[in-house]
C-alpha cells in the first residue's frame, strides 16, 4: 500500500475543514494515511482526523517543542518526516500556507509539484488542474522519486470514514535558516477565510460604493458566509484585495457562490468557475453572468440582497428551534 | 546591483483558448507578458531608480515570439533582455536550470524578480526551483518589499487578512503579487526608446542542461466544459428570494 503524507492545515489552532477533502481523496484511493501536524496540536485533532480515516498522526516538533511558524524550517521538518517514515507522495490544500509551503518542499527534493488540482489518480501519478485562466483542464503525468500535490479546497467532497488513530511523535533538528520571520501581522479581519467558506457572497461595480458591502456582510453573519469582491469593486477602493475573487485574485470553490452586481468577466470567472451553484443577481438580463450560472435573478441588488438576509434570518431562526 | 526580472510570454487572459492536437493550445492567439510579471518588472524598475548605479536585466524562456514580451518590459524600464530559445514548453523543473544557468552565464545577481503565477500553466513554483538552485532565499506573493545594503525586507500576503514579514539576505529571489506596486504604462517614447535597448538571444541547447530526473507533462488539454444551464427565477423581489432559499436548502443543501 502507499505511503501517502497529508500535510494538516489549521487556522487559529483549529483544523481547517478543507483538509478532509484532501484526506478522502487519498483514502478513497487505498493509501496508507500519515497526517503531518507541525504546531502542536496533533493530540487535540486526533479525535476529528480518525472520524476521517486517518490512522497515524505524525506530531513533528523539535527538541525544544513545536515548531513556531517558519516556511523554511517547516518545509525541512515535512522533508525529514517523508524521509523518516518512507513517504514518498504528498498532499497538501492550495491554501496560502500550501502555497508557501509545497513549493519549497518541491524545490527541496527537487520533486514534482502540481498546484490547485481538483482531482489526482495517486497510482497512475496524474493530476487535473485548469490552466489558461481556467479556460482549459489538463492532466498533468509526474514522474520521479517523490510526487506532491496541491488540492484546491473544497474540490473534493469529504466523506466521513471513522476509525480508531494514534499519535506517533516524531523529533526533527530545526538548522538555523538565512530567512528570518520577523512577524505575524493581523490586518483588519474581513471575516470567514474566502478559500474555506461553503457559500461566498460576492459584490462587483454594481455595488456603488464600500459602505455598500455592509448589506453583504449582514447577509454572509447570518449563513456564515464569506464575502468576496470583483477587481471593479476592489481597483475602485470599496474592498481590499484580499477579498478580490478571480484571475488575479483568490480561486474559490464554495458550494455556492453568490455574484451581486458582478458581470461576469472571463477573469472573474478564472476564479469562482468551479462553485457547486453559481446564482447571479444583476439588473442587465444580458450580463455575462446569466448564461453561465445555475440561477439569475434580474433585479437590483438593493432590493434583493435586504430581503434575502430578512428570509435567511427567519429560516436559520427555525433551524436552530427544531 | 544587478537586478534580474524572470518575465514569461503567456495567452493574453482575454483570449479565446482552442485545443491543437491532444495537449496543446493554438498559439495564434494574443500573447503578452504574464500579468504577475508587470509587478516584477515594476519592481526592478523601481529598485533601479532608488539605488542608482544598477542594470535591470529581463530573462525569459521561450519561444521566439517571445521577443515580443522582452520588448514591452524593456519600454517599461529594464535596460536589456536575455531570450532563451526554445519550441519546447518545459516543465518548471527545467525551466528553474535554464534560467539558472542563462543568470549565471550573464552576471552574479543581487536580487532577482519573479511574478507569483503564470496565468498559462498556473504552476506557483518557478520562483521556489530558481531559488533552490542558487541557493538563495525565497519569497513569494510579496506586497511591501524594502532593502538595505544586506538585506530584503517583505511582506508577504497570507490568508485573508494575514501578512508575515520575513527579512533575507540578499542574493535572494522575489515573487511579486499584485499589491506590491501599480506598473506604469509605457509612453510612445519609451516605446521607441525599448527599440534601441539590447536583446541577446540564447538557443536553450546551448545551456547543455542535465535531464532532470523528475518531470511534469501535460498529458492531455481539454476545453473547461461549461454545463450549466442557467434558470431564471422570475416574480415578486419577496417570491425571488423565498424560490432562491428553497434551492439553497434543497438543491445546495448549505441552510
Ligand atoms: C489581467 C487581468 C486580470 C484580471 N483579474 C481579475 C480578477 O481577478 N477578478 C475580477 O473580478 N476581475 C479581474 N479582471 C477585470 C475583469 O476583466 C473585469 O473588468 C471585472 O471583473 C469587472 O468587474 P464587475 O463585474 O464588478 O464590473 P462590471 O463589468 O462593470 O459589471 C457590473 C455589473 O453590475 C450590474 N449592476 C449594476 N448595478 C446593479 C444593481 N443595482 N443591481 C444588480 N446589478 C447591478 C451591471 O449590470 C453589470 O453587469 C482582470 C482583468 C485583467 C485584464
Ligand atoms: N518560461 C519562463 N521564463 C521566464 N520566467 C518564467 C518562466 N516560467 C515562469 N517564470 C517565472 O516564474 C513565475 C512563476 O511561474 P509558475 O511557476 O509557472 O507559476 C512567473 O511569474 C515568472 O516570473
Amino acid at each position: 500500500m502507499e505511503k501517502v503524507g497529508i500535510l494538516i492545515e489549521f487556522k487559529d489552532d483549529k483544523i481547517k475543514k478543507t483538509n478532509y477533502g484532501v484526506i478522502t481523496l487519498a483514502r478513497q484511493q487505498g493509501c496508507e494515511l500519515y497526517a503531518l501536524v507541525l504546531n502542536g496540536n496533533a493530540a487535540a485533532c486526533k479525535e476529528q482526523l480518525q472520524q476521517y480515516g486517518i490512522k497515524k498522526i505524525i506530531d513533528i516538533a523539535s527538541k525544544e517543542g513545536p515548531l513556531q511558524w517558519h516556511p523554511v524550517k517547516w518545509a525541512r521538518a515535512v522533508v525529514a518526516a517523508m524521509d523518516h517514515f518512507g513517504i514518498n507522495t504528498l498532499c497538501g490544500l492550495t491554501s496560502a500556507q500550501g502555497k508557501e509551503l509545497l513549493p519549497r518542499i518541491a524545490a527541496d527534493l527537487d520533486a514534482p509539484l502540481v498546484m490547485d488540482c481538483t482531482d489526482v489518480v495517486l497510482n497512475e501519478r496524474a493530476a487535473k488542474k485548469s490552466q489558461f485562466s481556467g479556460k482549459t483542464v489538463a492532466t498533468i503525468k509526474v514522474n520521479g522519486n517523490h510526487f506532491i500535490f496541491g488540492i484546491r479546497p473544497n474540490a473534493i467532497e469529504k466523506q466521513p470514514d471513522p476509525c480508531e488513530a494514534e499519535v506517533i511523535p516524531f523529533q526533527t533538528t530545526v538548522d538555523k535558516e538565512a530567512l528570518v520571520v520577523k512577524e505575524i501581522k493581523l490586518q483588519t479581519h474581513t471575516g470567514i477565510d474566502l478559500t474555506e467558506a461553503d457559500i461566498i457572497i460576492s459584490g462587483g461595480r454594481g455595488m456603488q460604493k464600500p459602505e455598500n458591502f455592509a448589506i453583504l456582510f449582514e447577509c454572509a453573519q447570518v449563513i456564515g458566509a464569506a464575502v468576496g469582491a470583483s477587481r471593479a469593486a476592489v481597483d475602485a477602493g470599496w474592498a481590499p484585495h484580499s477579498m478580490q475573487v478571480g484571475q488575479t485574485g483568490a480561486t474559490v470553490s464554495p458550494k455556492v457562490y453568490i455574484a451581486c452586481g458582478i458581470s461576469g468577466s472571463v477573469q472573474h470567472f478564472a476564479g469562482m468557475k468551479t462553485a457547486g451553484l453559481i446564482v447571479a443577481v444583476n439588473t442587465d438580463p444580458e450580463a455575462n453572468i446569466t448564461k453561465n450560472c445555475d440561477y439569475y435573478i434580474v433585479a437590483d441588488l438593493f432590493e434583493i440582497v435586504p430581503i434575502l438576509s430578512r428570509q435567511l434570518k427567519l429560516v436559520v431562526g427555525e433551524n436552530q428551534l427544531t | 546591483m544587478r537586478i534580474y526580472v524572470c518575465v514569461k510570454h503567456v495567452p493574453d487572459s482575454a483570449a479565446t483558448i482552442t485545443i491543437r492536437g491532444n495537449n496543446q493550445i493554438d498559439e495564434s492567439v494574443t500573447f503578452l507578458l504574464n500579468p504577475y510579471d508587470e509587478h516584477a518588472v515594476e519592481e526592478g524598475v523601481r529598485l533601479k531608480a532608488q539605488i542608482g548605479a544598477s542594470e535591470v536585466v529581463a530573462v525569459t524562456l521561450g519561444k521566439e515570439a517571445a521577443i515580443n514580451t522582452l520588448q514591452s518590459v524593456l519600454a517599461m524600464g529594464a535596460d536589456r533582455g536575455i531570450l532563451i530559445k526554445t519550441n519546447d514548453r518545459p516543465d518548471s523543473i527545467f525551466t528553474a536550470r535554464a534560467l539558472k544557468a542563462a543568470i549565471e552565464q550573464d552576471g552574479k545577481p543581487d536580487i532577482i524578480f519573479t511574478g507569483k503565477e503564470s496565468i498559462d500553466s498556473e504552476g506557483m513554483q518557478t520562483m521556489f526551483r530558481l531559488a533552490a538552485a542558487l541557493d538563495m532565499p525565497v519569497a513569494t506573493n510579496v506586497v511591501a518589499f524594502s532593502i538595505d545594503r544586506e538585506h530584503a525586507f517583505v511582506e508577504c500576503e497570507m490568508e485573508a487578512g494575514v501578512r508575515q514579514l520575513l527579512e533575507m539576505p540578499l542574493p535572494c529571489v522575489i515573487g511579486t503579487g499584485k499589491g506590491l506596486n501599480k506598473p506604469k504604462y509605457p509612453t510612445f517614447i519609451d516605446i521607441r526608446k525599448a527599440k534601441q535597448k539590447e536583446i541577446k538571444q540564447i538557443v536553450l541547447a546551448s545551456l547543455k542542461i542535465e535531464k532532470p530526473a523528475a518531470s511534469m507533462e501535460i498529458s492531455e488539454l481539454k476545453l473547461a466544459v461549461e454545463q450549466r444551464q442557467p434558470k431564471e427565477l422570475k416574480g415578486q423581489p419577496q417570491e425571488i428570494v423565498k424560490e432562491l432559499i428553497q434551492v439553497l436548502r434543497d438543491e445546495a443543501k448549505v441552510l
